[in-house]
C-alpha cells in the first residue's frame, strides 16, 4: 500500500462517502450527503419536500402570482362564479373575490402560523427537557409533572378556551396553538438527554470546568436538535389542522384576511350550491398539511433508520 | 420446602406488596396532581389571562352595577391563591357557576349534552377499531402489497385532512345529492314528542323501548357524523396495529407456531394478533379520547347536540363559565381515559407487572 494514496477529488461523491475523511467539514458534509440520499430514495419524502418549497415559492411571490386582489372584488359582475369561469381559474366567493388570490395570499398566513408555532414552542419544549432530563431530582420531577399536565389536556379543547380568554385573532390563535405544542417537545428532548448526560464526552466537559447552563446549552442541547426538527416537521401539520380549525370557528385570523379555516367557514353558507367556495380551501390545508406529513416520515426515515418501515 | 425457602418468599412477598403499595399511592398521587394541573389551568385561564374576568363573564355591555356584583361573587377582591382555593372548592362540588347563555348551572348543561357526544363518539370509535385493525393486520401480513400502500395512504390522508371540511363534503354528496343520510341533528323533529329518551343515550333508549322507526331515524342521523370520526380513529388505529403486528410476526414464537404446521390464518389471527392486542387496547383507548375531542368541529358541523356544539355555541356567546366547565369536564375524561388504558396495559401485560 503506497502512501500517497489517490486522494478523491473534492466535493466528488467518493470525496463525500469517504469512510475517512480528512476534515471536519468533509465529514460533516459527507453525513449530510449520505442522509440526503436515504431521503431521496424515499418518492413520497420529495414529494413533501417538493410541495413545502412550492408553498415557500407561492407565499414568497404572492404579490406577483396572485391574478386578483384578495381582499376587494368585484361585487358587481363575478359574485359566486363557478371554477374555470373568465379570469377565475377556482372561481370567486361571494364578495367576488378571486379565491385562488385569496389561497395564494393564505399561505403567507399559514407559514406565518406555522413558523411562529414552532419557533415559541420548540425552543421553550427543548430548554425544559434538556434542562430537566440533565439536572434529574427534583426540578426533573416538577418540570415533568407539569408537561404532563399539559400533555393531559386536549389539545383543541385548550387553544379553544385560551382564546376564547385572550379574544380572538391571529395572534393569539399561534399563543394558543404554541401553549399546547411544546409538550411533546420537552418529553423528547429529555429522553434524548438521558441517553447521554452520563456519557464520558459530558463527564470531561464537566471536568474542564463547565458549568451546567453551559453543558446543557452548547452540549446537550445540540445532540436533541435532530430528533426535535423531525417532532416538529410531524407536528406541523397538525398545528395547520388546529389553526384552520380555530380559523373556523372564527377564532383566528378575522377576515377579511384569507385564512384558509376561515375562507371554509364563510363557504359553508353557499356549500349546497357554490361548493368550491368552502371546498378549494379545504383542498389547500389538505395538500399542504399533507406536504409536511410526508417530509416528516421521510426525515425520520433518512435520520433514524431503526424506525423506517414502521 | 424449606423454611428458609418459605422466609425468602415470605420476605419477597412482603417487599413486593410494599411496592405494589407504593405502586398504586404513586399512581392516586399522580391522578390527584394532573386533576389539579387541570383546575390550576383552567383557573389561570379564566381568571388571569383576562384583562377583566367579570367582564370577560357578563360582556362589556353589561351595566356598572351588574359587574360589580359578578365581580364580587367571584371574588376578585381577594388575593389570587385564596380565589384558586374558593375555585378548587367549587370545582370539585361540581359547581362551575351558571351559564350566561341557557341561564342553567353549567354542570347541568353539561349532564344533558355530554350524552350525545358520548355516543357519538362510542359509535365512531367500533367503526374505527372494526375496520382499523382488521386493515392493519392485513397491511401488515402483506407488507408492501397494495392494500399495504392502501392503508398507508388512507393513514396519510386521515392526518392531513380538517375534519370540519371533510364533513362539509360529505354532507353534501351524502345528503344532499344523494339523500342517502338524513339532514345535520341528532333525531327528526317528527320524533321530539313521541320519543322520550330516559338515559341520554339515544340509540339505547329506542332500542330498548322498540321504537323501530325511531331508531332507523337515529341511524340515519349518527351514521354521517359517526363515520367521519370512526375514519379519523381508522387512520390512527390501522397505522398502530400494522406496526404492532410487524413487530410480532418478527418474533420466534410466531417460527415456532409455523415450524409446528399450524395454519397462516390461525397464526395471524391467534397468536400475534392476541399479542399485539395489548398495546393496541391503550391505543384504542387513546382513539375514543381523541374523538371526544375531534367532536366539538364535527358537532359544529353535523349540529349535534353534544357538548362539542355546546363549548363552541358558549364561545361565540363569549359565556366563559360554559367554556371552562366543558373544558374541565372533557380534560377529566381525557385524563381519565388515559389513566385506565394505563392501568389495563398494566393488568393485560404481565410482563410490566414486577416493575
Amino acid at each position: 500500500m503506497s502512501i500517497a494514496e489517490v486522494q478523491p477529488r473534492p466535493y466528488s461523491r467518493e470525496w463525500l462517502l469517504s469512510d475517512r475523511p480528512s476534515s471536519r467539514r468533509q465529514a460533516r458534509l459527507g453525513r449530510a450527503y449520505v442522509i440526503w440520499r436515504r431521503f431521496a430514495e424515499n418518492r413520497l419524502a420529495l414529494l413533501g419536500l417538493f410541495i413545502l418549497v412550492a408553498l415557500l415559492f407561492v407565499a414568497a411571490f404572492a404579490d406577483v402570482l396572485a391574478p386578483h386582489n384578495p381582499l376587494q372584488g368585484d361585487l358587481r359582475n363575478a359574485r359566486l362564479l363557478p371554477p374555470g369561469a373568465d379570469g377565475y381559474i377556482l372561481g370567486t366567493d361571494d364578495q367576488g373575490r378571486d379565491i385562488l388570490s385569496r389561497l395564494i395570499h393564505g399561505s403567507r398566513l399559514t407559514l406565518f402560523v406555522v413558523v411562529l408555532v414552532a419557533v415559541i414552542a420548540a425552543p421553550v419544549g427543548l430548554i425544559v427537557g434538556t434542562v430537566s432530563g440533565y439536572a434529574g431530582g427534583a426540578i426533573d420531577a416538577v418540570l415533568m409533572r407539569i408537561t404532563d399536565i399539559f400533555l393531559a389536556f386536549p389539545k383543541l379543547v385548550l387553544a379553544l378556551a385560551l382564546v376564547a380568554a385572550l379574544g380572538p385573532g391571529i395572534e393569539n390563535a399561534i399563543l394558543a396553538i404554541a401553549v399546547t405544542s411544546w409538550p411533546p417537545y420537552a418529553r423528547i428532548a429529555r429522553a434524548e438527554t438521558m441517553t447521554f448526560r452520563n456519557s464520558e464526552f459530558i463527564s470531561a466537559v464537566r471536568l474542564m470546568g463547565a458549568s451546567p447552563p453551559r453543558i446543557v446549552m452548547r452540549h446537550v442541547m445540540p445532540l436533541c436538535l435532530s430528533s426535535l426538527i423531525v417532532r416538529v416537521t410531524l407536528d406541523m401539520a397538525g398545528i395547520i389542522l388546529t389553526a384552520a380549525g380555530l380559523g373556523f370557528l372564527g377564532l383566528g385570523a378575522q377576515p377579511p384576511l384569507p385564512e384558509w379555516g376561515a375562507m371554509i367557514a364563510s363557504g359553508r353558507r353557499f356549500i349546497l350550491d357554490q361548493w368550491w367556495v368552502a371546498a378549494m380551501p379545504g383542498l389547500a390545508i389538505l395538500i399542504v398539511s399533507l406536504g409536511f406529513n410526508l417530509l416528516g416520515d421521510g426525515l425520520r426515515d433518512a435520520l433514524d433508520p431503526k424506525e423506517a418501515g414502521q | 420446602m424449606t423454611i428458609s425457602d418459605t422466609n425468602t418468599a415470605l420476605r419477597r412477598g412482603g417487599s413486593r406488596a410494599r411496592r405494589r403499595g407504593l405502586a398504586i399511592l404513586g399512581f392516586l398521587l399522580t391522578v390527584a396532581t394532573t386533576f389539579l394541573g387541570l383546575l390550576a389551568v383552567t383557573f389561570f385561564i379564566g381568571r388571569v389571562v383576562p384583562i377583566d374576568p367579570a367582564l370577560a363573564i357578563v360582556g362589556d355591555r353589561a351595566p356598572a352595577h351588574v359587574v360589580e356584583r359578578v365581580r364580587l361573587e367571584l371574588g376578585l377582591h381577594l388575593p389570587l391563591y385564596q380565589q384558586f382555593w374558593i375555585y378548587l372548592k367549587q370545582a370539585l362540588s361540581g359547581d362551575f357557576g351558571t351559564s350566561v347563555l341557557t341561564t342553567n348551572p353549567v354542570l347541568t348543561d353539561i349532564k344533558r349534552v355530554f350524552p350525545a357526544t358520548i355516543e357519538l363518539a362510542t359509535v365512531g370509535t367500533i367503526i374505527g377499531a372494526v375496520l382499523g385493525v382488521p386493515l392493519g393486520v392485513l397491511a401488515a401480513v402483506k407488507r408492501g402489497s397494495l392494500i399495504d400502500q392502501v392503508v398507508r395512504v388512507i393513514g396519510l390522508v386521515g392526518y392531513s385532512v380538517p375534519i370540519f371540511w371533510l364533513g362539509l363534503l360529505a354532507l353534501l354528496l351524502f345528503y344532499a345529492k344523494l339523500n342517502w343520510v338524513a339532514y345535520p341533528g341528532r333525531v327528526d323533529i317528527v320524533y321530539e314528542y313521541s320519543f322520550t329518551p330516559v338515559t341520554g343515550f339515544f340509540l339505547l333508549d329506542a332500542a330498548m323501548q322498540r321504537q323501530w322507526d325511531v331508531l332507523w331515524d337515529l341511524l340515519r342521523h349518527i351514521i354521517l357524523p359517526g363515520a367521519l370520526l370512526g375514519y379519523f380513529s381508522l387512520a390512527y388505529i390501522s397505522r398502530m396495529t400494522r406496526s404492532f403486528m410487524l413487530n410480532e410476526l418478527s418474533q420466534e414464537y410466531i417460527v415456532a407456531a409455523r415450524a409446528k404446521g399450524l395454519s397462516e390464518a390461525r397464526i395471524i389471527w391467534f397468536h400475534a394478533l392476541r399479542n399485539a392486542a395489548v398495546p393496541l387496547v391503550t391505543v384504542i383507548a387513546l382513539s375514543y379520547a381523541g374523538l371526544l375531542e375531534g367532536s366539538v368541529l364535527t358537532e359544529t358541523i353535523f349540529a349535534w347536540p353534544g357538548l362539542g356544539l355546546y363549548i363552541t355555541n358558549s364561545l361565540q356567546n363569549a359565556d366563559m363559565n360554559a367554556v371552562l366547565g366543558g373544558t374541565v369536564v372533557i380534560g377529566s375524561v381525557f385524563v381519565g381515559i388515559n389513566l385506565l388504558s394505563d392501568l389495563l396495559y398494566r393488568t393485560l401485560d404481565p410482563r410490566t407487572r414486577n416493575r
